[in-house]
């Protein structure tokens, strides 16, 4: 954490940037807040848990959500920025993928939002790579040593997200119940869907 | 420095409302108002053309794996920082702002009086920027 001090300097060094910008009209305050507002409230993970929960219950959906990610993933009206190119892997009892971003901090906003921290801190990005069995275990997934476990790195041409396994129990749930099921991580790659 | 804290409080307060942020696993979006204010004005400046989404992010690439290089340990980690830095850098190579007229702004903004919210970053009634 950051002192209270470096913290208003930080908080400063954004308002003078921010303000020089609007007085100049290179941006205005509305699309700035309107983004922010965006973000916080509207655009986040409970978009890609209907994806995953369409295609468990249509297999067709699924085939096209494999086949291309993003023309799937805006048949249900998410897209935008940093969702362009977005490949859907699937997970299996036998392979299980993981994503992550080593450089930064690529992520499919449409249907995941905005990262949240441990994705874009130093450690996840360095070691998920070297040791994502490792990794995983203290995320709470411990994946049996028959399980191949497949790291992505999303980048500015590809992102990825995963479609998780359905779980088992759950062949009655409506795909709104399944929705409600599916987490973040599970999409990310770091745990799997619970059963209900 | 309290005034930051009463902002930071009241800005988590505002998010456990109905229109709640998404925050799946407990984790809000954005910890600190100055973090989506970054946020929003490298989308703001994109959304009106002013700079190069991939710029951008090898601006951010650039400024994280600096920050890493200096900071072998990972400690006082902070994304944001990394983020604003890649903006500053970006805003100023391109030529909108003069790194000049940002280090005025910032002085001009320090030396206002005691009580002007700092948390606003749109609020622009303070005076002439400083010059040197």
């Amino acid at each position: 954490m950051t002192t209270s001090r470096e913290h208003l300097d930080t908080a400063l060094r954004v308002e003078a940037l921010a303000s020089l910008l609007i007085e100049r009209g290179l941006i205005d305050e509305e699309t700035v807040g309107k983004f922010v507002t965006t973000y916080e409230q509207s655009v986040g993970p409970m978009n890609g848990a209907k994806v995953v929960a369409k295609a468990w219950t249509d297999p067709e959906y699924r085939a096209r959500l494999l086949a291309d990610g993003t023309a799937a993933i805006a048949e249900l009206e998410f897209s935008g920025p940093q969702g362009e190119h977005i490949i859907v892997v699937e997970n299996t009892a036998t392979v299980h993928h993981v994503v992550v971003c080593t450089l930064c901090s690529c992520y499919p906003w449409p249907v995941l939002g905005l990262p949240p921290s441990w994705y874009k801190d130093p450690a996840y990005r360095s070691r998920v790579v070297r040791e994502p069995r490792q990794v995983l275990r203290e995320f709470g997934l411990d994946l049996g040593d028959e399980v191949e476990i497949r790291v992505h790195d999303s980048s500015s041409e590809v992102r990825y997200m995963v479609l998780p396994e359905r779980p088992a129990g759950t062949g009655d749930a409506s795909e709104e119940e399944l929705a409600a099921l599916v987490t973040r991580d599970a999409m990310v790659g770091v745990a799997k869907v619970a059963a209900p | 420095m309290t005034r930051a804290g009463q902002a930071d409080a009241a800005y988590l307060l505002d998010s456990a409302g109905p229109t709640a942020p998404p925050r799946d696993n407990g984790e809000l979006v954005f910890t600190a108002p100055w973090e989506s204010q970054a946020f929003g004005v490298a989308l703001a400046l994109e959304d009106a053309g002013r700079i190069d989404w991939e710029d951008f992010r090898q601006s951010l690439i650039r400024e994280i794996s600096d920050w890493e290089a200096a900071h072998p340990t990972g400690e006082g980690w902070s994304y944001y920082e990394c983020w604003l830095r890649a903006l500053e850098r970006l805003v100023s190579g391109q030529g909108l702002v003069a790194d000049a007229d940002l280090r005025a702004r910032r002085a001009a903004l320090a030396a206002r009086p005691a009580g002007h919210d700092h948390e606003d970053p749109g609020h622009h009634e303070h005076g002439e920027p400083a010059h040197h």
